[in-house]
C-alpha cells in the first residue's frame, strides 16, 4: 500500500471546458431566471396563493439533504475510522458544502424578498425551525470548512477526527432540521409527523452519497485515474443499505397515516387518486427511486458494470426529485381539513385539489442551483488537491 | 413679514381650535377615554375577538368581503396574477353537509389565534401577534419565505405576486410579503370596528359581532356566553379570536 498522494485534475481537456460550458450555462439560465422573478414578483411562476412552495423547493430541499448525504464517506472514515474511505473524505467534504451552497442559493433566490436576506440573518425568533435552520445551515459551511482544513493542513491532521465528529453530528441535526420543516406543520394533512426528521436523515443518506459515488466515478474517469471495484462496490453496498432504508421509511410513514381514519383522504390522494403526484410516488419514489437502483447494486451480473452503477445513481437523484415533489408539492395540492364531512367552495379556492404547473422561470432555478453545486465541484478538484491520484484497490486496502 | 403672517394664523387656528375643542368636549371625551394614545402600546388587558352567527349569514351576500376590499384596498389591484395568485383577505365559504346537505355560509379570514402557528414558524419575527391578540405582518421585515402559509391551517394569507401602487396609507402592502386580515387595526386603534362588522351590521344582517372577549360585560362577550361560539379546528388548541355559531 502506498501513500495516497491527492493532485489536482489537469482540467485542460475539451470534455472538461466543454462540462463547464454546459453547467455554466445552466447556472447563468438559473441566475437570469432569478433576475427576471425578482423583478416582476412571482406572478411569473407557477406558484400561487395556494400551492406557496414549488419547483425551486423541490431542488433547494433536495439539494440540502443531499449535502448532508455527501459528507457520508468523510464522516464515515472520521467518526467510524474506516480506511478504506479517508483518501476520499476531502472530495466527500467539498462536495456537501457546494451541495449547500447550491440548495440555499435556489432557497434564497425564490424569497419574496432576497434582498432582506440580511435580516434573515440577524433577526431570529428561535421558535422558528427556519430561524434554527439559517444557523444551522451557515454552521454547517463553518464547521466543513474547519474539517478540510484540518484535514489538508498537515500540522491540523491529529485533530481532524473531532472536526469530523463535530461535522458529523451536525449533519444529523442540519437534516433533522429540515424534515422538521414539514414535521412542525400542523394545518395539513401530508405533514404534521415526527417520522418526517428521521425520514429526511435516511433520505440525505441515501440521496447524498448516489451524488458522491457519480461525482467520484466521473472525476475518476475523466481524469484518467484508477479507481478500484472494491472501492465503488463498498460504496454502492451501503447505497444499497439506504435506499433500502427509504422505502421503509416511506412504508412506516404511509402505513401510520392509513390506520388513522381523519388521514385515509390525503393518502388516497397520494396512492391512489392523486394523478401526477400518485404516479410520481409510485413510478417516481418507489420504482425508479427505489426498487430499480437496488436491482441494478445488487444483482451480480449488473453489480459490477460501472454504467449500470451510474444509472443506479442517477435513478436514486431523480426518485429523490420525485419524493420531494410529491412530498412537498402534493402536501399542499391537498385541501386543508378545516370542515370535516363537508363539501367546502369558495373563491379562494377552498376545498378543492389544487392545479400546480411550474413555469420554465422556476424550473431554470431549480436546475441552476443543481449546476452551480456541481460547477463548484469541478474548479475545487481542478484548484484544490483534493482527488487522490490512484484509487487502485491495491493502493488503498479497501477491505479495512 | 412672512414669519409674522405664519404666527399669526397659527395663533388663529390654535385659538379657534381651543374654542371649538371646550364646545364639543363634553360629548367627545366618553369616546376619547376609550382610545388608546398613539404612544401607548396595545394592552394584553383587552382581547380583540370575532363572533359569526353562521345562521344569519346569507349565501350569496359578500358585503363584508366587498367592505375590506374597500377598506383595505385588495382586490382589483392584482392586475397580472392570476386568480390563484390574487390575494384574499376574507372570503366567503360555502359548507354543504355530505350527509345531509345542509347547507351553510360563513366569511373565513385570519382567525387571530391566541398561539398563533404563523408566528410560531415565522424566521424573522415579521409575523406577529400584538398583545391585545391581533395577528399581523410587519412588511419591513418580511422576507416573503411563504412558510406562515404553509403554517396556517386557514389557509388566510395571502403572498404578493406582483408590484402594487396606490396603496391605503393604512394598509401598506408590497410584492414579495405576506399579508392578512389585520382586523382593521387601524380603525380599532381609533376605537372603530373592523369594515366587514360594521357593513354587515349596516346592512341589518347582524351576522357579525366585535368586541373585546376579556369584558365580561361586552356584547360579544354576552353573546358568546349565551348562546356559545365554536372555533375552526379548534382541535389544534390555538384558541382562536374569531368564534362562530351555527357551525
Amino acid at each position: 500500500m502506498k501513500a495516497i498522494r491527492y493532485l489536482q485534475i489537469e482540467g485542460r481537456s475539451v470534455g472538461y471546458y466543454a462540462l463547464l460550458g454546459i453547467l455554466g450555462l445552466i447556472v447563468a439560465a438559473g441566475g437570469l431566471a432569478a433576475l427576471y422573478m425578482e423583478h416582476n414578483g412571482h406572478y411569473v411562476t407557477g406558484m400561487n396563493n395556494q400551492i406557496v412552495w414549488g419547483i425551486p423547493h423541490v431542488f433547494a430541499v433536495f439539494l440540502i439533504i443531499a449535502a448532508s448525504g455527501a459528507l457520508n464517506v468523510a464522516s464515515i472514515s472520521s467518526v467510524f475510522n474506516k480506511k478504506a474511505y479517508k483518501p476520499l473524505a476531502l472530495l466527500s467534504a467539498f462536495l456537501s458544502v457546494c451541495l449547500l451552497l447550491g440548495g440555499l442559493t435556489v432557497l434564497v433566490l425564490d424569497l419574496g424578498q432576497p434582498d432582506r436576506l440580511i435580516i434573515a440573518m440577524t433577526l431570529y425568533n428561535f421558535k422558528s425551525i427556519f430561524a434554527w435552520n439559517m444557523i444551522l445551515y451557515n454552521g454547517f459551511i463553518a464547521v466543513v470548512a474547519v474539517y478540510i482544513w484540518f484535514m489538508m493542513e498537515k500540522r491540523m491532521n491529529k485533530y481532524s477526527r473531532y472536526a469530523g465528529f463535530t461535522a458529523f453530528f451536525w449533519r444529523l441535526m442540519l437534516t433533522t432540521g429540515t424534515g422538521s420543516i414539514f414535521g412542525f406543520i400542523v394545518a395539513r394533512q401530508a405533514y404534521d409527523a415526527a417520522i418526517m426528521a428521521p425520514m429526511f436523515v435516511i433520505m440525505s443518506l441515501s440521496y447524498g452519497l448516489a451524488i458522491f459515488i457519480l461525482v467520484m466515478m466521473a472525476s475518476y474517469h475523466w481524469s484518467e485515474r484508477e479507481l478500484g471495484d472494491a472501492t465503488v462496490r463498498r460504496m454502492t453496498n451501503l447505497l444499497g443499505v439506504f435506499i433500502a432504508a427509504v422505502l421503509y421509511f416511506t412504508l412506516t410513514y404511509h402505513l401510520t397515516n392509513l390506520y388513522v381514519t381523519e388521514n385515509h383522504g390525503v393518502e388516497a390522494f397520494i396512492l391512489r387518486d392523486g394523478g401526477l403526484y400518485t404516479q410520481l410516488f409510485w413510478i417516481g419514489t418507489i420504482l425508479i427511486g427505489g426498487l430499480l437502483p437496488l436491482f441494478l447494486i445488487y444483482f451480480p451480473a449488473t453489480a459490477k458494470n460501472r454504467k449500470m452503477i451510474s444509472a443506479a445513481c442517477v435513478m436514486v437523484i431523480l426518485g429523490g426529485l420525485a419524493t420531494l415533489y410529491v412530498i412537498i408539492i402534493g402536501g399542499q395540492a391537498y385541501p386543508l381539513e378545516m370542515f370535516p364531512g363537508k363539501i367546502v367552495e369558495s373563491s379562494f379556492f377552498d376545498g378543492g385539489i389544487k392545479a400546480y404547473t411550474p413555469t420554465l422561470a422556476e424550473i431554470l432555478l431549480g436546475t441552476g442551483g443543481f449546476a452551480l453545486s456541481l460547477i463548484m465541484v469541478a474548479l475545487v478538484v481542478k484548484i484544490l488537491r483534493v482527488l487522490p491520484d490512484n484509487m487502485a484497490d491495491a493502493n488503498v486496502d479497501p477491505h479495512y | 413679514m412672512k414669519q409674522d403672517t405664519d404666527m399669526n394664523r397659527r395663533r388663529f387656528l390654535g385659538q379657534t381650535a381651543g374654542v371649538a375643542g371646550l364646545t364639543i368636549v363634553p360629548g367627545v371625551m366618553l369616546y376619547e377615554v376609550q382610545a388608546r394614545p398613539a404612544d401607548q402600546a396595545a394592552s394584553s388587558s383587552v382581547r380583540w375577538g370575532m363572533l359569526i352567527d353562521t345562521r344569519q349569514c346569507d349565501t350569496g351576500c359578500t358585503d363584508c368581503v366587498t367592505a375590506c376590499k374597500t377598506e383595505n384596498g385588495w382586490g382589483s389591484t392584482e392586475t397580472k396574477s392570476s386568480p390563484e395568485q390574487q390575494a384574499q383577505w376574507i372570503r366567503k365559504v360555502k359548507l354543504t353537509d355530505k350527509q345531509t346537505g345542509h347547507v351553510q355560509s360563513l366569511p373565513l379570514m385570519c382567525q387571530h389565534c391566541e398561539t398563533p402557528p404563523c408566528v410560531d414558524v415565522c424566521p424573522t419575527g415579521a409575523s406577529m401577534k400584538r398583545a391585545d391578540g391581533i395577528v399581523l405582518v410587519d412588511k419591513h421585515i418580511c422576507i416573503g419565505c411563504r412558510y406562515c402559509m404553509m403554517a396556517c391551517p386557514y389557509k388566510a394569507r395571502s403572498f404578493i405576486h406582483e408590484p402594487l401602487t396606490d396603496q391605503k396609507p393604512h394598509a401598506p402592502r408590497g410584492v414579495g410579503t405576506v399579508e392578512s386580515c389585520t382586523l382593521c387595526v387601524h380603525r380599532i386603534d381609533k376605537d372603530g370596528t373592523p369594515a366587514c362588522v360594521e357593513a354587515c351590521n349596516a346592512e341589518g344582517h347582524k351576522a357579525m359581532y366585535f368586541g373585546n372577549l376579556n369584558d365580561p360585560d361586552s356584547d360579544i362577550s354576552k353573546h358568546l356566553k349565551q348562546h356559545g361560539g365554536e372555533q375552526i379546528r379548534a382541535d389544534l388548541g390555538l384558541n382562536t379570536g374569531v368564534r362562530y355559531q351555527g357551525l
